[in-house]
C-alpha cells in the first residue's frame, strides 16, 4: 500500500514539473532598456514602445494558435481595466502569420488593448520567441524587470504590475 | 489483498494508456528529441525527410537542421502544401512531422498532418514529440539547428 502511496506522489510531481513555466526577475540595477519598435496596431494606428514611456507596460507575445495564450488574455483585459487608470498600458504582440484570426479574436474577446502582428525579428530584439507565451514587464524608464515564459498566474502579474505603479 | 491491488493498478494503467491512445493517434510514433538526433547524426539521414508543420514566424527564427516548412497543419491550405510535397514520395518513406509552437497537448497542428499521411497511406511517420516548445527542447538543448530562414 505504501508503495502505492509513492507511485501517486511521483506521479503528482511528475505532472507538476511538465508545466512550462519560467520566471525571470531583472530587477536591481541590471534591468535592460527593452528593445523599441515601431508598427501598426491591427485597427491601423501607430504603435511604438516608445509612445508608452512614463507608463508600466505588460508586453505579451502570444498567438491565436497558443492556447495557453488565450488563457491568459481575459486577466490582461482585467488588469488592464483595474490598473490602465493608475499607468499600465498592456500592448499584445501577435505571432500569427496572418492578421485575420487576430482581429476575429480580439473583437470576440472585446481586447481593451492594442495589438500588432510581430515579426521573427522583433522576436529576436527580445531574445527569440520560440515558445509563447511570454511576457515582459516593463518599468516606466522602459526597462524590462521580469520576464514570464509559459502561462502565468494573474496574481504575480499583479503584483508586479502594482510593484512598479507605486 | 496485495496481489488485488496490484490487479486493480494495472488495469488502471491499462486503461489509461488505451484512453491516451485514442485521444491521441500519434501516440504510437511518437520519437523523442534526442533519438530524432541519433538518427540525424547517423548515417540513416539521408533517408529523413523533416517537415515543420508549425508557424512560419517561429521556423523563420530557428528550425531542425534540414528541416522543410510546410505550414502550420491546423490550416487547411499548409495540409495542401503538405500532400503536393508527398505526393512524390514512396509510401515507405521516413518522414519526420515536427511544430513545437505549444506544449504537446496544446498543439493544434501536429495531429492534423500526422492524420493527413496516415490517410494517404505513409507507413513511415513519426512525430517529434516536444513537451514544452521547440525553443527550450531543442534549441536551448544544443541540438542541429538552423537559425534564420
Amino acid at each position: 500500500m505504501k508503495r502505492l502511496w509513492i507511485l501517486g506522489l511521483v506521479f503528482v510531481l511528475g505532472l507538476s514539473a511538465c508545466k512550462p513555466r519560467q520566471s525571470l526577475n531583472l530587477g536591481g540595477g541590471n534591468r535592460p532598456p527593452a528593445p523599441e519598435f515601431a508598427l501598426t496596431d491591427i485597427n491601423g494606428k501607430p504603435l511604438s514602445l516608445a509612445q508608452y514611456k512614463g507608463k508600466v507596460v505588460l508586453l505579451d507575445f502570444w498567438a491565436t494558435w497558443c492556447a495557453p495564450c488565450k488563457v491568459e488574455i481575459p486577466h490582461f483585459i482585467a488588469l488592464q481595466d483595474k490598473y490602465g487608470p493608475q499607468g499600465l498600458q498592456i500592448v499584445g504582440l501577435s505571432m500569427d502569420d496572418d492578421a485575420k484570426p487576430v482581429v476575429k479574436f480580439a473583437e470576440q474577446m472585446k481586447i481593451n488593448y492594442p495589438i500588432a502582428i510581430a515579426d521573427e525579428k522583433l522576436a529576436a530584439k527580445y531574445g527569440g520567441v520560440l515558445g509563447l507565451p511570454i511576457a515582459f514587464v516593463i518599468d516606466k524608464e522602459g526597462r524590462i524587470v521580469h520576464k514570464h515564459v509559459g502561462e502565468t498566474a494573474p496574481d504575480v502579474f499583479e503584483k508586479e504590475v502594482a510593484e512598479l505603479l507605486r | 489483498m496485495r496481489r488485488s491491488i496490484k490487479v486493480v493498478f494495472c488495469l488502471i494503467l491499462a486503461s489509461a494508456a488505451a484512453l491516451a491512445q485514442m485521444a491521441d493517434p500519434t501516440a504510437n510514433a511518437q520519437i523523442t528529441p534526442q533519438a530524432l538526433v541519433r538518427i540525424m547524426q547517423s548515417n540513416q539521414r539521408a533517408k529523413l525527410l523533416i517537415l515543420n508543420v508549425g508557424p512560419h514566424v517561429l521556423f523563420a527564427q530557428a528550425h531542425i537542421d534540414g528541416a522543410e516548412f510546410i505550414g502550420p497543419g491546423s490550416d487547411p491550405r499548409a495540409i495542401e502544401v503538405l500532400k503536393n510535397r508527398v505526393k512524390s514520395e514512396p509510401k515507405a518513406k521516413q518522414i519526420v512531422l515536427y511544430c513545437g509552437c505549444c506544449p504537446w497537448d496544446h498543439c493544434p497542428n501536429i495531429k492534423p498532418a500526422f492524420e493527413e499521411l496516415k490517410k494517404l497511406g505513409f507507413t513511415n511517420v513519426k512525430v517529434l514529440y516536444i513537451a514544452n516548445n521547440i525553443g527550450a527542447d531543442w534549441v536551448d538543448k544544443g541540438y542541429p539547428t538552423t537559425r534564420g530562414q
